[in-house]
């Protein structure tokens, strides 16, 4: 297994260059030019480390970084399904806990599970649920792309209200998706695991801290980092706006920061001044067909939305919409 | 069994346990030393893992139970479990089986040898909590090696036998071990038991080659494009003819150590017989119970017990039955508008076909939805049998259905 330094339990990264130089993914995988999961994928592992092994779902991801006999993987790796991640992961868990016991293996491995939002909103939820309940030592992933991005843009539980998708086109009756997005983090905490928290993988920082959080959080149980993640294919915008989309999303309010962390909910990105929604809506081909009536309905539930979390933490972390 | 071991008994030096099949499985399952254990309620099945919860909660078995929340969860935690290296044990029936469906051929696919034990039950709608086959005839086509069971004591062996064969480094497939719902799984038999240390050294736990194992980083589970698929699966038909000759040696050696085994079939009366029937699980017990009866009324049947079905023993099979013109084939599943609606007939005559050979084969359906098969059923299957030899019926018959 390769040397690699690692952040001693509890500490936290204040900067980048604490990362290592190891690369637990490495280029070469297919993923769209600009797609933003790499990003995500590619810090997660380095924060883990070689000692690790990652389960994934079926999706973008899983069938991005292992076209045979290719692999991006450094870590053990293994797909089973596509609705499984969290199963195969308890798996995984109670054999190491089991061998240790007898003797068998020396090493406590971090284990990961990744799936996308279709993986984990939908399909994946029921086998979720029952990791999270019996309490498995993994980190659950979930990259957010907002749809089954993988055969074409489906609607998922995820995605958001008034989004274009191939399954909720824009037309004369439908006007994209009219259900607003599952609370998905909200769900997860209520089975009272130790960590769980959003991220977005313009606030880096934030984002490995908050997977070396959820690491740490594995002495005592499962932890869930929810991770928006823009799709250049899918939301339909030119691939150098990933990253730009992913801090309008904080910036307006749509996808706020936040980790509850042995039940202490905090914001940990708070907006002085939201920018409106329609700034990040209007990057994204998949909002294009919204007239400003339906853009003001998003921008109220966004409202809406901060409201509530600004009651929950007590003060105005996220500001209102400076105009 | 072996004289020796009836003389054992007889002096009391050893001591059978009166055991259902279930139990009989569990207690296999603990003697192995499985080091996990995921699975998930459902009748006819739920004593087996009651029982191996009782083993842990005793202390009598280490093991990881995973309360699963499904039965596709229960067959991918046991994956997870054995691709770490752990000995991965399940359980299921019916809607159970059905529900694990796509994660059965990933489990074979992966090469994954994890071992299942399957009480047999009929499949939805309407519900029906009792036994047939057409649970495991659902899943013939999964790439797991199948063998049938007819007694508990024959469960408890070939359980230990099925983790030998499964986590043989040739071999690296998922194992089924079949059985009846109800009929076996909640009767008491007399069952010998063995000692850990001898079934341990029987079927020793070895490193499974493929680990998750950050030594060593492996992928497992890729996208396979149309250039290398076929491969992977080809690999598949290779491993199952290599089970086929490491199950016939795992089963003399198990006879050598232990003093019982039961080959890849049995054949009673078969060397002498103008006709055979064929069937598996209780209702070759059955059978070959009433064979004695019929026999000594001048009929001269046989009967030929399946027990491996998946490998098919074809040599075995092809020779066993060789003296005869006619077989009758006793299916308790329906293929629905195939040409023989038996599928174990259907196979059977696609066999003989293939051979060259004109053998007759009679298809059956019986005890669908556990619609009794008692001792006079059974003597019917072999006048049956031989009547037809004069003319098959076209036919499969739809045996004790209220038209
Ligand atoms: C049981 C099953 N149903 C459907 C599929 C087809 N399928 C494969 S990937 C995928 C979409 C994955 O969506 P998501 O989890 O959001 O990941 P993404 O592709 O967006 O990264 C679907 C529907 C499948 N592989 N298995
Ligand atoms: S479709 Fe979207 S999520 Fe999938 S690889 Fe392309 S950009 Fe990434
Ligand atoms: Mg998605």
């Amino acid at each position: 297994m390769p040397d690699v330094k690692e952040l001693p339990k509890g500490q936290l990264y204040k900067s980048l260059f604490q990362l290592p130089r190891w690369e637990g993914l490495v280029s070469g995988h297919r993923l769209c030019a600009g797609c933003t999961a790499g990003v995500i994928v590619r810090h997660l592992t380095k924060v883990a480390g070689p000692n690790t092994i990652v389960v994934n779902a079926t999706g973008c991801v899983e069938v991005s970084t292992t076209p045979y006999p290719y692999t991006s993987w450094n870590v053990p790796w293994i797909h089973v399904a596509f609705e499984n991640a969290a199963a195969v992961a308890s798996g995984v868990e109670s054999a190491i806990k089991v061998l240790k016991k007898k003797g068998v293996i020396s090493d406590d491995y971090k284990v990961i599970a990744l799936g996308g939002d279709g993986g984990t909103f939908d399909i994946g939820f029921q086998a979720l649920s029952g990791m999270l309940e019996r309490g498995h030592r993994v980190m659950y992933v979930v990259y957010d792309n907002e749809a089954y991005m993988n055969t074409g843009i489906q609607r998922s539980g995820a995605t958001p209200y008034g989004a274009w998708t191939t399954t909720t086109p824009a037309g004369k009756v439908w006007r994209g998706e009219w259900r607003p997005k599952k609370d998905i983090a909200a769900i997860v905490a209520a089975h009272r695991v130790p960590y769980v928290a959003t991220a977005n993988p313009a606030y880096t920082l934030d984002m490995i801290n908050k997977f070396k959080k959820g690491l740490d959080a594995l002495e005592e149980g499962p932890s869930f980092v929810h991770v928006i993640m823009p799709c250049t294919t899918g939301w339909r915008f030119d691939p150098n706006l990933g990253i730009t989309i992913a801090r309008l999303a904080t910036e307006t309010g749509i996808w706020v920061l936040y980790e509850i962390d042995h039940g202490n909910y905090r914001v940990t990105m708070p907006v002085k001044k939201r920018k409106p929604v329609k700034e990040y809506l209007k990057l994204q081909g998949r909002f294009r067909h919204l007239r400003d009536d339906e853009i003001a309905v998003i921008q109220r539930m966004v409202d809406e939305e901060v409201e509530r979390i600004n009651k929950i933490v007590g003060k105005e972390v996220i500001g209102p919409v400076a105009p | 069994m072996t004289l020796a071991v009836k003389e054992e008994i007889r002096k009391g030096l050893r001591k059978p346990m009166p055991m259902s099949t279930n139990t009989a499985i569990a207690t296999a399952a603990r003697d192995l030393d499985v080091d996990v254990v995921s699975a998930y309620p459902i009748t006819p099945q739920t004593t087996v893992v009651e029982k191996i919860a009782e083993y842990i909660a005793d202390g009598q078995l280490d093991a990881e139970m995973i309360h699963v929340e499904s039965e596709h969860s229960a067959l991918s935690a046991a994956i997870g479990a054995a691709v770490t290296g752990a000995r991965s044990f399940t359980a299921t029936a019916s809607q159970g089986l059905a529900l694990m469906h796509e994660i059965l051929h990933i489990a074979s696919g992966g090469r994954v040898p994890v071992v299942m034990s399957v009480a047999t039950r009929a499949l939805s709608a309407p519900i029906s909590i009792w036994n047939d086959h057409s649970d495991v005839m659902n899943a013939r086509d999964s790439g797991w090696i199948i063998a049938f069971v007819s007694s508990a004591q024959e469960a408890y062996d070939t359980v230990i036998q099925a983790f030998r064969v499964a986590e043989d480094p040739d071999v690296l497939l998922p194992f089924m071990v079949v059985y009846d719902g109800y009929l076996m799984s909640h009767t008491m038999e007399p069952v010998i038991t063995e000692d850990r240390e001898k079934v341990l050294a029987y079927a020793p736990k070895r490193d499974y080659p493929h680990k998750l194992d950050p030594k060593n980083p492996l992928t497992i589970g890729t996208i396979t494009d149309p250039n290398w698929y076929y491969e992977f699966k080809y690999q598949q038909v290779e491993a199952m003819k290599i089970a086929l000759e490491k199950f016939r040696e795992a089963d003399r050696e198990f006879g050598k150590v232990f003093g019982r085994n039961y080959g890849v079939l049995e054949c009673v009366h078969c060397e002498d017989a103008d006709a055979i029937v064929v069937a598996n699980t209780s209702y070759a017990t059955t059978l070959k119970y009433i064979i004695r009866d019929v026999r000594e009324q001048g009929m001269k049947v046989g009967l030929l017990k399946m027990k491996l079905y998946r490998p098919f023993p074809v040599e075995e099979f092809l020779k066993a039955t060789s003296s005869v013109d006619t077989v009758l084939v006793v299916d308790r599943a329906i293929s629905y508008g195939a040409p023989v609606q038996g599928p174990l007939a259907s196979e059977i005559n696609a066999l003989y076909h293939s051979r060259g050979l004109d053998t007759k084969v009679v298809s059956v359906v019986a005890g669908i939805g556990q619609r009794a098969f008692k001792d006079d059923d059974a003597k019917y299957m072999f006048k049956l049998a031989l009547e037809s030899r004069k003319a098959v019926p076209e036919e499969t018959i739809f045996y004790g259905v209220r038209k």
